[in-house]
């Protein structure tokens, strides 16, 4: 189990990859030895997605943040594998640079024509430094909306997969002006006349997601965060330290089910039994699945109706209180 | 160093620049400590230091030059009234949407409840939340005004913040008038109220999409600290964005970016010479100029229907 643990497990998995070492074990056992012990593996088996389900049904809100940040959990580079036919990678901002942790193409998702626009953090070591580890640059950004227009222009709609840990803060991108970059991004996809379906595969940290974020439906995979800073960030802010970074994400509200609640998604895409990182390809189907039915939701509005639900759906979100000759009302998305 | 400086919390500098994306409007004790002492030796208010180049400031001098330091030209922070009696027509501001009010949606409590700071700070500030939004008339021109308060946990942008700047501009697209919006937030998106902070940027832009589309105008000006999830939204996407010297201007906040290049930073950063400088801004203002340049604008780019 050390072992198993060593190669990218989580505490609370223990119990979970202690069955799957034992199963693997006894799986080898057979196959060397000729003796059938497919009885004795089909109870094991059992009782591990038993263990599955009721560890991950009740994480806690750090725990999804741990699982979220899986080392093993897909990236967008492999959902594109897995949902995709035909998909070109296409690059650049056409302005500054490419930046490798925003990856944006064309191809067809179940027959329909979409433009991707995901963020990349990276398989390798290499790869991951490229990517500052999915935070991206201004150039990102710039990069995500000029492939994003040209979807607009030609009638297709877009797909964006958010897994970040923020837009980079770095000197660079503060003076290529990272938040006029993201204002930007909000304000051109608030007004693209294409279906745009959000999803948050892993990690929604705060602006640097939201910058390819909004859209028509926003889902989320059952054990991603999406929140308006980490919870290392708010326990430096509260505490004084990070070592409050699991009472943080109790209190932020982020997981999927809370920005369920509060309407800011309009659906929670199950992720396979114990995490998506345990079956990718399970998990690809799943997310494949719900977008697809909300593309073909979307596919029969015009481009006007796409904005204006886009804009309506925006008007509705914040939670405050509103006193209109002497009545309380509670308005808003809760 | 506001116009209340006897019960307001210290004015949030480059210096105690906490978390910058977003905070909740907590400064750090000792910075806290250090400015009440401060205040404390200075005989009976009179004297103030200045935040830009350390001197020590005649109180009433300052105040005859709009809230400007007369020695190094630093723009001190200054209240939503003030700024709205130095840039509009007197007596012609009329304030809108008075009945929203900030509510606590997480149940958001750490040391001490938002609910709680709330109170404090609507005691303190006689405000409701962080913005004020209305109509009123620049040399004679009708225009949909707002403005951020940073004495009111920072100047971040809640529900209730967002609510104001999207209701705004939707009223400034249907009178067909200006919308001129002064920024001041060391706060960017409210923490305490966490991913509805978050979408409120997204809000307050596609609203701003909308009256861009309609013809309208928009004019963003940038005050010390713009900061974050506000600059990062409504702040930057001005038809034309000016800001006023010496302001702390930018994304992420100056301790966050310095630990993660684990490298100084170099001076001048995020300032409002160095997104000149940079290409970000139109123009920067002085602030006893700020009226009869947005005047100019109003002048020049007037309301086209699309
Ligand atoms: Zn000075």
């Amino acid at each position: 189990m050390a072992q198993q643990n060593i190669r990218g497990g989580l505490d609370f998995e223990a119990p979970i990859l202690e069955l799957e070492n034992k199963i693997e074990e006894l799986r080898s056992f057979s196959q060397t030895t000729q003796v059938d012990l497919s009885d004795q593996i089909e109870k094991l088996l059992e009782r591990c997605n038993e263990k599955k389900r009721a560890i991950f049904a009740n994480l806690s809100p750090w725990q999804k943040v741990l699982t979220a940040r899986h080392p093993r959990r897909p990236l967008s580079s492999d959902y594109l594998q897995l949902m995709m036919d035909d998909f070109v990678e296409l690059f650049g901002d056409r302005s500054f640079r490419d930046d490798p942790s925003i990856v944006t193409g064309f191809g067809r998702l179940g027959g329909h024509k979409v433009c991707v626009v995901g963020h990349r953090k990276g398989k390798d070591t290499a790869e991951k430094l490229a990517c500052y580890f999915g935070c991206s640059h201004p150039e990102g950004y710039r990069k995500a909306l000029v492939k994003m227009q040209l979807a607009d222009k030609f009638g297709i709609p877009i797909i964006t997969l958010i897994n970040t840990p923020g837009a980079y803060p770095g000197v660079g991108a503060e003076e290529r002006g990272q938040a006029f970059i993201i204002a930007k991004n909000l304000m051109e996809m608030a007004r693209l006349r294409v279906p745009i379906i959000c999803t948050v595969i892993g990690e929604g940290g705060s602006g640097g997601a939201l910058g390819i974020g909004v859209g028509n439906r926003n889902l989320m995979l059952e054990h991603s965060y999406y929140s308006v800073i980490s919870p290392e960030g708010c326990s430096a802010i509260l505490w004084k330290n990070t070592e409050f970074k699991e009472r943080a994400a109790e209190i932020l509200k982020l997981t999927a089910e809370d920005l369920l609640g509060f309407g800011i998604i309009d659906e929670i895409v199950p992720e396979p039994p114990g995490g998506a990182h345990r079956e990718p390809v399970r998990a690809a189907q799943s997310l494949k699945e719900a977008i697809l039915r909300h593309l073909r939701e979307l596919e029969k509005l015009s481009g006007e109706d796409l904005v204006k639900a886009r804009y309506q759906k925006l008007k509705r979100m914040g939670v405050y209180e509103e006193e209109t000759a002497g009545l309380l009302s509670l308005a808003g998305s809760a | 160093m506001n116009d209340t400086p006897q019960d307001s919390l210290p004015s949030p500098t480059a210096k105690r620049q906490l978390d910058p994306a977003l905070d909740s409007g907590l400064e750090p004790l000792e910075a806290r400590t250090d400015a009440v002492k401060k205040r404390r030796d200075m005989p009976a208010n009179l004297w103030m230091q200045c935040d830009g180049c350390s001197k020590l400031l005649y109180k009433p001098r300052v105040e005859e030059k709009l809230n400007v330091c007369p020695e190094c030209n630093y723009h001190f922070e200054i209240s939503s009234a003030k700024r709205i009696q130095m840039i509009l027509d007197p007596a012609s501001f009329e304030e809108r949407f008075t009945n929203l009010s900030p509510l606590d949606p997480l149940g958001f409590r750490a040391l001490k409840a938002y609910k709680d700071r709330l109170v404090e700070t609507q005691h303190r500030t006689g405000l409701k939340d962080a913005c004020v939004v209305g109509t009123g008339k620049i040399e004679r021109i009708p225009v949909v005004f707002g403005v951020s308060d940073s004495r009111f946990l920072r100047g971040s942008m809640g529900s209730v913040v967002g609510e104001k700047i999207f209701r705004g501009v939707e009223l400034a697209r249907d009178l067909k008038y200006p919308f001129i919006f002064v920024s001041g937030s060391g706060g960017g998106a409210r923490m305490d109220e966490g991913i509805l902070s978050l979408m409120q940027m997204a809000k307050t832009s596609a609203a701003l999409a909308d009256l861009d589309r309609h013809g309208g105008l928009f004019i963003s000006v940038l005050t010390n600290p713009t900061m974050g999830g506000a600059l990062a939204s409504f702040a930057a996407l001005g038809d034309v964005v000016i800001a006023e010297p010496k302001a702390l201007i930018g994304f992420a906040g100056p301790n966050v970016i310095r630990e993660t290049i684990k490298a100084d930073i170099p001076a001048g950063f995020q300032t409002s010479e160095f997104l000149l400088e940079h290409g970000f801004l139109d123009r920067i203002v002085n602030r006893e100029d700020l009226r009869s340049t947005i005047a100019s604008f109003l002048r020049m780019f007037v309301f086209r229907p699309a």
